[in-house]
């Protein structure tokens, strides 16, 4: 409010100014969401109409009319069974090895010095800088048949034949934990950052190994960041196309390959939007529990 | 709460109430040319410091003198480069800190935040494999004494800072360690409640008895609670002594400006002759073989003159340049006639006279007896 207008006004009124301080608040209240404006149109034009659009393509049959036909053929048919329970191993595989890797890894980094850890942290996050797919051929490249990880194996005498290492299981989970592994790592490792150390000092000198100190305090209180960082990891796992479907060379099928199949090959629309449907609600149910656990867990973390 | 270190009166009152019995005696510590340097800065530089059995001792210093370096090293948190750190007959200095059985109490509380307050304070029992049914009465009865009776169900984070650092506290004594280590405990609570907690942190040392080295840069809680205060600069010890001791006596300007409020004034000596802002003063002792010294002028030691004292003076003429209210205290900044400033503080009364006004000429003094004069080493660093 300018000066000249308040020497108009005069006095400040009954009200003292309520009912326009009031109106300023709300102007600048509509100013701030006003900025949140394009992102949101930019979410539903992209996201949530075509999301509602396969959810209601995935309700249709081969005619068009309303049905449960999709989803009764994934209940009837073992071989959906057969995809979605390869898709949750393979995840969870890749979850577990992320986990046994990166934890250390993470408090490895959370104990350096912040120089650097921050040195460490560029080069755990260097292979963000280069494409999916060049990452993916790159595995190709070391673990095929003639492929420098089985000429090397051979020619220092390690292994005589050439190992099966790609176009299976073994190739997906490798190429996987390598694109996931950051995933894992920049949660952890933020949340092992904030335990303060002088809380391992206390338990040492209570009387705590370090050892003991390390799984009944530090352990503890990295929790949430390593809930928070599996469970990226095994949402982005569930949809995973590129790296299972190169790989993993047509024996590893997960829901996203065969959604790729239903549209590519078959031309069916519905059963690939019903695929999409079930593997999005998985996610989401897999995110809510995740949050309730790492929420728990901040719940006593936050106590400083 | 006590400036004498009046140790009768003191183990008269541990006799009286131990509530919590002492394990066995209260150890001593002794530290032998302890040194830790970092590339060339020396953080340590050669400490010997003894603490005798169930004292109190204050490790007091600005930031860098190594206050906490040493005793962080005394907690066994931080290998020295060399030295020699006994508790009683035994030699710790390689012993891993969860070997040393000592109680430590941390500035920010170090409490673990996914237990709760009964489950922090048994944690050190459940280590030592204390009977469940042994816990729960000792971590009571330790929550008691510090007015937190009833809270072990309470989560760490819905307690104020007074009572997180009660908790703290209650977990550092509940194992009757020999030592307890403090770093800065109150550094964290408001004023009202850091005065508060340093008289309580006294009595429960009074009744525990347990040898305590305690470090903090706030010199006036150091006088409060020591029996004795080491203060450090630069690495070195560069006083130990009773708070009174070194109050009225600092024997460095270093210390002298560390310890309490002063002003200074150069003085020239000539022919066993002293002379400060010009006047000529006397002192009970002269630092022998210098030409200059400087004097140590506490405010509220200094006086206005009005003729009716008993005792020899040292008098200074010089005008008021400001006075401050400060409630219990009048606080008068004077120029003497050297222009050097000095400040003077007296008590204040409901009954009392305007404060004289800027530019009022004042005379004022200090008794003979307590003028201090101190070798003179340059300004210190605060």
């Amino acid at each position: 409010m300018s000066a000249p207008g308040l020497s108009i006004a005069g006095a400040p009124g009954d009200d003292f100014h309520a009912a326009a301080l009031r109106r300023d608040h709300w102007r600048e209240r509509f100013g701030l969401a006003a900025l949140a404006a394009p992102a949101l149109l930019l979410v539903t034009i992209t996201v949530l109409l075509p999301v509602g659009w396969l959810f209601g393509l995935s309700f249709l049959d081969d005619a068009g009319a309303p049905s449960l036909e999709h989803y009764r053929r994934m209940l009837a048919e073992p071989s959906y069974g057969r995809t979605f329970r390869t898709t949750f191993e393979i995840s969870l595989l890749t979850t577990a090895i992320c986990i046994l890797l990166g934890y250390p890894l993470a408090y490895f980094l959370s104990q350096l010095p912040r120089r650097a850890a921050n040195l460490c942290m560029i080069a755990v996050l260097l292979p963000f800088w280069t494409s999916l797919l060049v990452r993916t051929y790159a595995w190709l490249v070391l673990l095929q048949r003639r492929g420098l990880i089985n000429t090397w194996g051979m020619e220092l005498g390690l292994w005589s034949e050439p190992l099966q290492l790609v176009h299976n299981v073994a190739g997906t989970l490798i190429g996987m934990v390598h694109i996931m592994l950051p995933f894992l790592v920049l949660p952890l490792y933020g949340t092992m950052r904030a335990i303060d150390r002088d809380l391992l000092r206390a338990a040492s000198s209570l009387g705590s190994t370090p050892a003991h100190g390390f799984w009944t305090v530090f352990f503890p209180l990295s929790l949430p960041g390593l809930a928070a960082g599996s469970a990226l990891v095994f949402v982005l796992c569930l949809g995973f196309y590129v790296t299972p479907a190169m790989l993993g060379g047509g024996k590893v099928t997960m829901v996203s390959n065969r959604i790729a199949n239903d549209i590519e090959l078959f031309f069916n629309w519905g059963a690939a939007s019903a695929l999409g449907v079930v593997l999005l609600v998985i996610t989401l149910v897999v995110l809510v529990l995740a949050a309730r656990l790492s929420r728990g867990a901040g719940l006593f973390g936050a106590g400083h | 709460m006590r400036l004498a270190a009046d140790s009768g009166e003191r183990e008269a009152a541990i006799a009286a109430a131990p509530l919590v019995s002492p394990a066995g005696k209260a150890l001593p510590i002794a530290v032998r040319r302890l040194s830790k340097a970092y590339g060339a800065v020396s953080v340590l530089d050669d400490v010997d410091l003894d603490v005798r059995p169930g004292e109190f001792l204050t490790l007091l210093g600005p930031s860098g003198s190594g206050k906490t370096t040493l005793l962080m090293a005394i907690a066994g948190f931080l290998r020295p480069d060399k030295g020699s750190i006994r508790f009683g007959e035994r030699e710790v200095v390689r012993l891993a800190p969860h070997k040393r059985e000592i109680g430590m109490v941390f500035q920010n509380y170090a409490l673990f935040p996914h237990m709760n307050v009964a489950r922090n304070v048994g944690f050190p029992l459940r280590l030592r494999r204390v009977p469940a049914s042994e816990i729960a009465r000792r971590v009571e009865a330790a929550l008691e004494m510090f007015q937190l009776g009833g809270y072990g169900g309470r989560s760490i984070n819905q307690l104020s800072g007074g009572q997180r650092q009660r908790v703290a506290l209650a977990r550092a004594i509940v194992f009757e360690p020999r030592i307890i280590l403090m770093d800065e405990p109150l550094s964290a609570l408001d004023k009202q409640l850091r005065e508060r907690m340093q008289i309580e942190l006294r009595q429960l040392h009074d009744r525990l008895g347990t040898t305590t080295v305690y470090v903090t840069h706030d010199q006036r809680e150091a006088l409060t609670m020591s029996d004795r205060i080491a203060v450090l600069d630069r690495g070195r010890i560069a006083r130990i002594d009773t708070p009174r001791a070194i109050y009225d006596q600092p024997g460095s300007r270093f210390v002298a400006e560390f310890i309490g409020e002063s002003s200074f004034l150069d003085v020239a000596v000539a022919d066993g002759i002293c002379r400060a802002a010009g006047s000529v003063i006397q002192a009970p002792k002269v630092p022998v073989g210098q030409r200059h010294c400087v004097m140590m002028l506490r405010p509220e030691r200094l006086r206005i003159l009005d003729g009716s004292e008993t005792e020899a003076m040292n008098r200074f003429e010089g005008t008021v340049q400001s006075a401050i209210y400060q409630g219990d205290t009048l606080l008068l900044q004077l120029v003497l006639g050297d222009g050097s400033l000095v400040s003077l503080r007296m008590a204040t009364r409901g009954d009392d006279a305007a404060p004289p006004a800027r530019g009022t000429p004042i005379a004022v003094g200090i008794a003979v007896g307590d003028t201090v004069l101190l070798a003179d080493e340059g300004r210190a660093r605060k």
